[in-house]
């Protein structure tokens, strides 16, 4: 009987460490982004903090229900007891501890690492900046400094601050990439932000962690961290795209699609995104600098003129 | 004529849904013949259908709830063979559109239809046998609440056969659940389905928090009122704050999508996380209404079985009204990821995080119930030690994800599906059913078995553990809820895990059914009749009646002079039911139909509306509004017991009593 039971153990014992250090490559213990890493620390420092009551707790629980079970008559039995103000003291104080060491915590981290929150840009690295439109049901991603746009794929240096500027031109969705850390809703007539940054290259899940659908479980893209050079040669292939967008493509490629392949634009029109918030706003969009709205026609030439 | 309904809507072409026709067919119509062949239905209709005694009512409540169970589970475990095949391209069995049916209904029934339904049924049971009082204050409108809230789980139920049900998740966020993109019956059948039900819960909230702060028996100040009745009193106050706030969201929905208005659209000046936070407002207290009758159970049922009084009763009752204060004040946890500034955010986390210190209070309260004390290991303690530690750890995740940034990449994942099954399955269910163990013999005079109710909490407790730490994993793996299908192969082997998880709880509900069975088999057996009506050396006046209690619940209002009455009557030697004394007549409400009809009318109602079919949407109003005025009309609503009959009824159970102390 031992014989055939020890073995089963010790291999159930192997598949339990296994899945331990299987642990490592889970995508939030493993974050490739400066948020993702802190928000990794964020969520094991709170969890020990935590443990550090749930597991006398759990312990307690077996052993009271042990210790006192009726069949036990040497243990004490007090059955008028119901009161102590010491016990009451330590169970309000303990958990009041924890919780204002957590709520520290949350304060700091709330303002550090806020998605609307800049990074702090490097020596060399000029932040990116990347316009977001959720469709259904793909992604479509507008850099305007570099003029183009593509479907499905995210293409960013590592080390270089990317500014996220994220709206739907269909239903609610999230704009999620997992291991390079925080997620933001993208919503129609709306414009939301996000901050991130790669700390290595490599092609990453991004996903929509918000329900928008049928075509919901595709609405999946690559976001592909990569070095300077490469990224700029990505941008060349991108150009070197024969598809271009302006308003009469853009309706076709916002009407439904379910797992739309990557596409490239050699060329986007200017303002599409400022258009595509406006159009929920009669005409109008908020001005991100001034958080004053004002109308499409004079963003635009306003845009204009600073160029 | 039929406005969109056409023979289209009949989902004939899809063999699941037909089985399941198929089965609902068969079993109704055996039900239907079985009561016909042994002529029960004028039984069923005086006795039941009709009644208002709140004790029939609860035990309807909690069929309607074991029912709904199965279908939400049959839901969830369709759900989760799905996501075990549908990997690497393969499709699986449940294209999108039948998949985001089953989670919306999933959630949408297993909230509004088995839980809260459930919740209403022990309410219904327990609190007015728990404060002396001889039925609720509005007898009728218990009856009313029942029957709105029967119907609505019907309509959900039609939607499976005629039409389809909204595929926009249990909560139907809008802009998808605007017409514009969900222009099906789905959506309109969700709306009217909560809404007609909620009208039911907002008259229990109210019905409850009238019968206790009215109809306590004398003595039984609020510091002296059982802890579950404490329960009962914060979450009828939450669901008469809170419910309101629900109508209105889905109010404003059902604008939007019938007149074409634009509340929550993307255009035309509409604004979607007005919604979520209307939603949200309501359903963050809802969670906790559903959680503090959970706890209430709890309290009983520690304290009675650890033979104890339980431990820093003036703490819990403290604790219980800081939860139903706070939890008007985190509803934005639900949406930390819509871009809200940090202040605004870290407020509402740290509120949130601030609702763990009472409910961890609650927890080591638990823990020195049964600290030198006789703990018993009923069926009903498994479930309550399985309960303390399931839900510390459901409460642990809970306060991760409180915390904003560390919720920015936790929000809407696999995690999440984790913590508020871990805190639903955990505490609520395992409360519910505890309760159910806990009060059965009160309600039917027998017992549950106790060996298929231990082998019951082991599946569900194992079951539940394989059920979803994989989806705590997958949530750190990235992971989204709602998906239908996947690539990641990272992924698969924990969704495997998590399919034998609930086929773990599947054996579960039978082990449920099977106690339920065996039970009313063995029901004659002497050990497990309850003669006496306190079968477990209970604690509070529910136990000083007989079970199943008489009608009119005491002979004798009984007097309440310290906490936990019963057992200081016990104690002193006094006869709560003061056996063998003068009886005096008693006034009860008569039995009425008038709860049913409006039910039917309303169901006429709902369904016509969600097909557009304003002729006989009409005539369902016309019925509720002719029926409502009819009562309102009928003085003949209640009797008086004559005193000889009580006298009747209160020998007959102390002879009872005597024969079988002679045996």
């Amino acid at each position: 009987m031992k014989r055939t039971i020890l073995p089963k153990l010790s291999s159930l014992l192997c598949m339990g460490s296994t899945l331990l250090l299987a642990g490592c490559d889970w995508d939030l213990m493993d974050p490739k982004g400066t948020i993702g890493l802190q928000e990794k620390s964020l969520i094991i420092t709170s969890t020990i903090a935590m443990l550090l009551v749930v597991v006398p707790v759990c312990i307690m629980t077996l052993v009271f229900a042990w210790q006192y079970r009726a069949g036990n008559r040497t243990s004490e039995y007090l059955p008028k007891w119901s009161h102590s103000n010491k016990i009451e003291v330590a169970v309000w104080t303990i958990p009041s501890i924890i919780i204002l060491f957590l709520g520290v915590i949350t304060y700091q981290t709330c303002h550090s690492l806020d998605p609307y929150k800049p990074l702090p840009e490097g020596a060399s690295a000029k932040p990116l900046n990347v316009e977001v439109v959720a469709l259904d049901w793909k992604w479509l991603f507008i850099y305007p400094d570099q003029g183009i746009a593509t479907v499905n794929q995210l293409a960013m240096p590592v080390n270089t601050p990317v500014n996220f500027n994220i709206t739907s031109d269909s239903v609610m969705n999230s704009f999620f990439i997992p291991r390079l850390g925080s997620m933001i809703y993208a919503m129609a007539g709306m414009q939301t932000q996000l901050h991130l940054s790669a700390t290595e290259a490599g092609d990453y899940l991004g996903e929509s962690a918000n329900f928008s659908g049928r075509g919901f479980s595709d609405m999946k893209f690559h976001a592909l961290a990569m070095s300077d050079t490469d990224f700029n040669a990505w941008v060349e292939k991108v150009k070197a795209s024969s598809e271009q967008l302006d308003n009469a493509d853009y309706s076709k490629l916002a009407a439904p699609s379910e797992a739309n392949p990557v596409e490239y634009f050699s060329h986007v029109e200017p303002g599409l995104f400022n258009g595509i918030v406006a159009k929920y706003n009669n005409g109008m969009i908020m001005d991100k600098s001034t958080g004053k709205m004002m109308h499409m026609q004079s963003a635009m030439s306003d845009m204009q003129m600073k160029e | 004529m039929l406005g969109k309904l056409s023979f289209a809507a009949i989902p004939y072409d899809v063999p699941i849904l037909v089985g399941t026709f198929l089965g609902v067919a068969v079993a109704g119509l055996a039900v239907l013949g079985l009561v016909t062949y042994y002529g029960k239905w004028g039984y069923l209709w005086r006795e039941w259908l009709t009644s208002v005694d709140h004790k029939r009512l609860g035990v309807m409540y909690i069929v309607l709830a074991l029912v709904m169970l199965f279908r939400g589970f049959a839901d969830a475990i369709m759900m989760r063979s799905q996501l075990a095949l549908a990997y690497a391209g393969n499709p699986g069995y449940l294209p999108p559109h039948h998949y985001d049916q089953i989670f919306s209904a999933h959630g949408t029934i297993m909230i509004f239809f088995m839980a809260m339904a459930f919740m209403t049924g022990l309410f219904n049971i327990v609190v007015p046998l728990q404060i002396g009082a001889r039925d609720v204050a509005f007898p009728f409108l218990n009856s009313l609440s029942f029957w709105m809230t029967t119907i609505s789980a019907v309509l959900i139920n039609v939607s499976l056969f005629i039409g389809e049900f909204s595929q926009c998740g249990w909560l139907a966020y809008p802009p998808l659940s605007e017409s514009q993109f969900s222009p099906g019956v789905g959506v309109d059948y969700y709306i009217w389905a909560v809404q007609l039900s909620g009208v039911g819960t907002l008259l229990t909230g109210v019905n409850f928090f009238t019968t206790i702060v009215k109809m306590r028996a004398p003595g039984m100040t609020f510091m002296k009122m059982p802890i579950f009745t404490w329960t009962a009193l914060t979450a009828s106050v939450l669901i008469m704050v809170s419910f309101p706030v629900l109508t209105v969201a889905l109010g404003l929905l059902g604008l939007d999508r019938y007149l074409g208005m634009h509340f929550f659209t993307n255009d035309g000046g509409g604004n979607q996380m007005l919604y979520l936070s209307l939603i949200w407002a309501w359903g963050h207290p809802e969670v906790y209404i559903l959680i503090l009758p959970a706890f209430g159970v709890f309290s009983e049922v520690t304290s009675t079985f650890s033979r104890k009084p339980l431990f820093g009763y003036n703490t819990m009752v403290y604790a219980t009204c800081a939860i139903m204060v706070l939890s008007f004040l985190v509803w934005l946890h639900h949406f930390f990821t819509m871009g809200a500034g940090a202040d605004v955010n870290a407020f509402f986390g740290i509120m949130t995080m601030i609702i763990s210190i009472p409910t961890g209070v609650k927890i080591f309260n638990w823990l020195f119930t049964m600290y030198k004390g006789r703990v018993e290991f009923h069926a009903t303690m498994y479930w309550t030690i399985g309960f303390i530690i399931t839900f510390s750890i459901g409460g642990m995740t809970g306060v991760m994800m409180a915390i904003p940034a560390a919720d920015f990449v936790l929000h809407n994942s696999l995690f999440l599906i984790a913590h508020f099954h871990n805190v639903i399955i955990g505490g609520v269910y395992f409360g519910y059913v505890a309760g159910m163990n806990f009060w059965f013999p009160k309600v039917f005079g027998f017992k549950l078995n106790e060996a298929w109710g231990k082998r019951a909490f082991w599946f569900w407790l194992v079951g539940f553990y394989f059920a979803f730490v994989p989806l705590y994993v997958l949530g750190f793996e990235g992971m989204t809820r709602r998906l239908n299908h996947y690539d990641n192969p990272a992924w698969h082997p924990w969704l495997l895990i998590a399919f034998g998880g609930a086929l773990l709880i599947a054996c579960g509900i039978v082990c449920q059914l099977m106690q339920i069975y065996v039970s009313i088999r063995d029901r004659a057996l002497p050990e497990n009749v309850d003669v006496t009506g306190d079968p477990w050396d209970a604690r509070t006046l529910e136990w000083s009646t007989s079970s199943p209690p008489p009608f009119y619940n005491f002979a004798v209002v009984p007097h309440v002079h310290d906490l936990d009455a019963f057992a200081h009557d016990k104690e002193m030697g006094v006869d709560t039911r003061a056996a063998g004394s003068t009886y005096e007549q008693i006034h009860m409400p008569k039995n009425t139909a008038a709860g049913f009809f409006v039910g039917v009318f309303s169901l006429v109602l709902g369904f016509a509306a969600i097909w557009y079919i304003w002729w006989l949407a009409a005539i369902g109003l016309l019925g509720v509004i002719v029926t409502v005025i009819m009562r309102s009309a009928d003085n003949d609503v209640d009797y008086y017991v004559p005193a000889s009959e009580v006298a009747r009824i209160e020998n007959e159970h102390t002879r009872k009593i005597m024969a079988q102390a002679a045996e």
